[in-house]
C-alpha cells in the first residue's frame, strides 16, 4: 500500500517571476524570493531587525485571486498560490521616483546610485534638500532592538522628522558601541553623533566651554 | 426605567463648543437665576444640552414642551424669557427666526429651515438631553436596545441585524460595519477589543464631537452592543487631548453606565462583562489613522502599520480589534430598538440611514446637520444652509478634509451618497462639507491641505513624506508665480507613486484633493502657469 506522502501544512508554494518558489507560513514575499535567490532591493531591512516598511523600495505587484496589488515585499505575508512580479513598469516607475526622493537628500549615498543607475532614477530631477538623511532608520531601530539603549530616536513628525540622539543616554552608551554606525547609507548617523557630542555630552567639551 | 417625565416643562440651553464659546456660561446661571427667583425650580427643568446644530445663530435656547426656539440670545435676554415665555407662554419676536427674504417668523424649531429641512434620528436627542444626566438618556429609551439586545437577541442575531441594516462605517470608508464586526468575531482568539474612534481629525468636521459630548450615552450604548455581538469585553475610547468637555462627558458617563449596571461585570444580570478605558490622542492628525490609533493605545508612536491582515484580525497587541467611529456606533442602539425595516427605510440603494455633516466656509448657516442619504447636495447648501452669503455664487463643494476632494457648482444636484460622490472624485469622508464661493483659489485650497498633510503625517515612509515635500514645492512655486510648463505632469507622476506606494491611507489619498481640483478646475492651475509673476510682484 502506498502513503500518500503527507504535505507538510505550513508548506505554501508561490509564484515569482514565473518561478514557482517554496515558502512557509508566515514568511513575507520579501524573504521568500531572497530564498531563492531573487533580488529585491531594499534600504530599510536589516536581518536583525523587524521588518519596517518605510523606503517602500521593495514595492512589488502581486495578484492574488485576481486582485493585483502594489505592496511592501518586506511586509507582505505569502500565500498559497500568490503571483508576485518584483519588476514591472510600475514598480519600476515607484522605485526610480523614490531613488529621486532621496537622492534630493543624499546624492552621494553609494547605495542610491548603484540602484539609481538600475532604475535610470536622475539625481538632480528635485532640488538639493538640506538634510542628508533618509530616514531609513535603521540607526533608531537597531538601538532599540538589538542594544535596547534608544540612544538614537526620531524627533517632528511629517516633513520635519529628523533623528537625534539622546546626550543622556549617549553620552553612557555610544562610544563603546557605534555599532549603528556601518549600516548608515548616508553618513549623516556620523554626522549628527558628532553634533551631539559636541555640542551635549560632556561639562567639559569645548562647545559647552565656548557658549559660557 | 426612569422617573423623568419626558414631557415635563423644560429650558434647552445649547452648550455645545460654539456656543459654549459665545458667553454661554452666563447665560446658563441667568436661567437659574430667574427660575428660582420665580419659584420655577421643581416646575420646571433647566437642561444644559449638547450641540444643537445651529451654531451659526447660537447661542441657542429651546422651551418645551412647545419648542419654541430663541436665536443669539444673551444673558439680558433670560429675565425677559422667564418670565414672558416660560410663565406666560408668549414668543418673544425679537429673539426668534427671521426669514431674510420675506421676513416671516418661525418662532417653533421645527419650523426653522435649518432644522425643517432636517432628518435628526441621532441629533434629535441632543436638544432634549443633558450629557451629564444618565436619566435623561433613559427617560428618551435610552438602553432598552442594550436590554433588548441582551435578553431577546444573540450575538448573531444582532450581528445579522447590523448587517441587514447594511450599516456603512461613517469615518471614511464606508466599509459595512456589519462585515468588519463578523471579521473580528470569527478570527482566532479569546481576547478581542472594540474601539470608537473619536479623534475625528479631519479638518471642517465638527459632527462627532458634537454628537459624543451632547449624547455620550448613545455612542457608549452601541458600543456596548457591538462588543456583545462580536464577543469582547474590553473597549476603548480613543478622544482628543484638546476636547475636555467631551473627555468629561465620556467620563461621567462611563461612571454612571458603571453604577447603573450597563457596563462592569455581569451587565443587568446577563452573564455579559465589558469595560471600557478612555485614551487620549497624542495630537497629530495620522493618529486617528486606524492602526496608528491602535498603536497608540498600546503606548507606542501612533506610526500606522500595514493592514496586510486586517486590525479586526489583529489590531491592539496583536488581537482582533474593531475599530469604528462616533457616529456609527451611535448608529447602532437604533438599528436594534427600531429594526431593519425601519432603519433601511430611510437612504439610497447604497446608502442607508442618515448622515451627520459639518458645515463651513463660504455658508450662511454653519454647524452640524443631520440629513438622510440621498438628499442632493443642493438641498444641503440651500436649503438647510442657507445658501452663499453677500449674494455670492458657490464654486465647490469640498469633502472629506485634507484628504477629500470636491466637486463643482454644476454636480451639487448629486445626492449624498458614498458611491455617488466616490465616483465624482469627492467621497464623503467623515462628513466635513466646505463650501467654497466663486472667490476661492482652488490651487491655494489645494496648497492649504498639503501643507497640513505634511505638517500632520508621521513621516515614516518616503512616498508620502517626500511626495508630499515635493508636491508642495511646485504648488509653492505656482502660487508665488514661479510655474514651469510640466508642472502638472509632474504633479501628477509624484501624485501616482505616493498614491500607489504609500504605507497607509494618508499617504495614499494625500494627493486626492490635488486631483480633483486638477479634474475640475485644471484652468486655473494653467492659467496660473501661464500668467507667472504679475507685473507688480516682478517689481518687488
Amino acid at each position: 500500500m502506498i502513503m500518500a506522502k503527507q504535505k507538510k501544512t505550513n508548506e505554501i508554494f508561490i509564484q515569482i517571476d514565473g518561478k514557482k518558489v517554496k515558502a512557509a507560513e508566515g514568511m513575507t514575499v520579501l524573504q521568500a524570493a531572497q530564498s531563492a535567490g531573487i533580488t529585491i532591493p531594499t534600504l530599510c531591512r536589516h536581518e536583525k531587525l523587524e521588518p519596517y516598511g518605510a523606503c517602500r523600495i521593495c514595492t512589488v505587484e502581486v495578484d492574488n485571486r485576481g486582485w493585483t496589488k502594489l505592496v511592501a515585499s518586506c511586509l507582505y505575508p505569502v500565500e498559497q498560490d500568490l503571483v508576485v512580479k518584483t519588476r514591472s513598469a510600475k514598480v519600476d516607475k515607484i522605485r526610480k521616483m523614490i531613488l529621486e526622493f532621496l537622492l534630493a537628500h543624499a546624492p552621494n549615498s553609494p547605495q542610491l546610485q548603484e540602484l539609481a543607475e538600475e532604475y535610470g532614477a536622475d539625481k538632480d530631477r528635485f532640488a538639493k534638500e538640506s538634510s542628508f538623511c533618509i530616514l531609513c532608520g535603521l540607526c533608531v531601530r537597531y538601538c532599540a532592538e538589538v542594544k535596547k539603549k534608544h540612544a538614537v530616536g526620531y524627533v517632528n513628525n511629517g516633513a520635519r522628522r529628523e533623528i537625534r540622539f539622546i546626550p543622556e543616554i549617549a553620552a553612557k552608551e555610544c562610544s563603546a558601541c557605534k555599532e549603528c554606525f556601518p549600516l548608515c547609507p548616508t553618513s549623516y548617523l556620523q554626522a549628527a553623533f558628532l553634533l551631539s557630542e559636541a555640542l551635549a555630552f560632556s561639562k567639559k567639551s569645548p562647545s559647552t566651554e565656548l557658549i559660557k | 426605567m426612569s422617573q423623568r417625565d419626558p414631557d415635563k416643562p423644560s429650558i434647552a440651553v445649547c452648550a455645545g463648543m460654539d456656543c459654549l464659546e459665545r458667553d454661554n456660561n452666563r447665560i446658563i446661571a441667568a436661567f437659574e437665576k430667574e427660575t428660582d427667583k420665580n419659584n420655577l425650580k421643581t416646575k420646571v427643568d433647566l437642561r444644559a444640552t449638547g450641540c444643537h446644530g445651529y451654531c451659526e445663530k447660537g447661542p441657542v435656547v429651546v422651551i418645551y414642551p412647545e419648542e419654541i426656539c430663541y436665536l443669539g440670545v444673551t444673558p439680558e435676554d433670560v429675565p425677559e424669557i422667564v418670565i414672558k415665555t416660560v410663565l406666560g407662554k408668549k414668543v418673544i419676536d425679537r429673539l426668534v427666526y427671521t426669514d431674510p427674504d420675506s421676513g416671516k417668523k418661525a418662532p417653533y424649531m421645527p419650523e426653522i429651515p435649518f432644522y425643517k429641512n432636517q432628518m435628526r434620528h441621532l441629533m434629535g436627542s441632543s436638544t432634549r438631553i443633558d450629557p451629564q444626566s444618565i436619566d435623561d438618556y433613559l427617560a428618551l429609551g435610552g438602553y432598552a436596545a442594550l436590554s433588548k439586545a441582551l435578553f431577546k437577541m444573540s450575538p448573531e442575531d444582532v450581528l445579522d441585524e447590523v448587517k441587514k441594516a447594511e450599516l456603512r462605517g461613517r469615518g471614511g470608508g464606508g466599509f459595512p460595519a456589519g462585515w468588519k464586526w463578523k471579521t473580528a468575531r470569527d478570527a482566532p482568539g479569546k481576547e478581542k477589543y472594540v474601539i470608537v474612534n473619536a479623534h475625528e481629525g479631519e479638518l471642517g468636521a465638527f459632527m462627532d464631537r458634537a454628537i459624543f459630548t451632547g449624547n455620550p450615552h448613545c455612542v457608549l450604548e452601541g458600543l456596548i452592543i457591538g462588543a456583545y455581538a462580536i464577543g469582547s469585553h474590553q473597549g476603548f475610547i480613543y478622544t482628543r487631548h484638546d476636547t475636555l468637555r467631551l473627555k468629561n462627558n465620556i467620563d461621567i458617563a462611563i461612571a454612571a453606565a458603571e453604577e447603573y449596571g450597563f457596563l462592569g461585570e455581569n451587565i443587568l444580570g446577563s452573564g455579559f462583562d465589558f469595560h471600557v478605558e478612555v485614551h487620549l490622542d497624542i495630537g497629530i492628525f495620522v493618529s486617528g489613522e486606524s492602526s496608528a490609533l491602535m498603536r497608540s493605545i498600546e503606548g507606542n508612536i501612533p506610526e500606522p502599520r500595514p493592514k496586510y491582515i486586517r486590525t479586526s484580525v489583529s489590531g491592539i497587541w496583536g488581537k482582533p480589534s474593531d475599530l469604528n467611529n462616533v457616529e456609527t456606533w451611535a448608529n447602532v442602539p437604533l438599528i436594534i430598538d427600531k429594526g431593519v425595516d425601519w432603519y433601511t427605510g430611510t437612504g439610497t440603494e447604497g446608502s442607508k440611514g442618515t448622515k451627520l455633516v459639518s458645515l463651513s466656509g463660504n455658508i450662511v448657516n454653519k454647524g452640524v446637520a443631520e440629513v438622510p442619504f440621498g438628499t442632493t447636495i443642493r438641498e444641503i447648501v440651500y436649503g438647510i444652509g442657507g445658501g452663499i452669503p453677500g449674494g455670492k455664487k458657490l464654486k465647490a463643494v469640498h469633502f472629506g478634509g485634507p484628504m477629500g476632494g470636491c466637486i463643482p457648482e454644476n454636480l451639487i444636484d448629486t445626492p449624498l451618497d458614498f458611491d455617488e460622490l466616490a465616483k465624482l472624485g469627492a467621497p464623503i469622508g467623515a462628513g466635513s462639507m466646505l463650501v467654497l464661493d466663486e472667490d476661492a483659489d482652488m490651487v491655494e485650497v489645494t496648497r492649504y491641505f498639503l501643507q497640513y498633510l505634511s505638517d500632520e503625517s508621521c513621516g515614516k515612509c518616503v512616498p508620502c513624506r517626500e511626495g508630499i515635500r515635493q508636491m508642495l514645492k511646485i504648488l509653492h512655486n505656482i502660487k508665488e508665480g514661479n510655474g514651469k510648463k510640466g508642472d502638472i505632469a509632474l504633479l501628477e507622476e509624484i501624485s501616482e507613486v505616493t498614491g500607489a506606494a504609500s504605507l497607509c491611507a494618508l499617504g495614499k489619498t494625500a494627493a486626492d484633493p490635488l486631483l480633483s481640483t486638477l479634474r475640475y478646475f485644471r484652468d486655473e492651475y494653467e492659467a496660473k502657469i501661464a500668467q507667472g509673476k504679475s507685473p507688480a510682484e516682478k517689481r518687488e
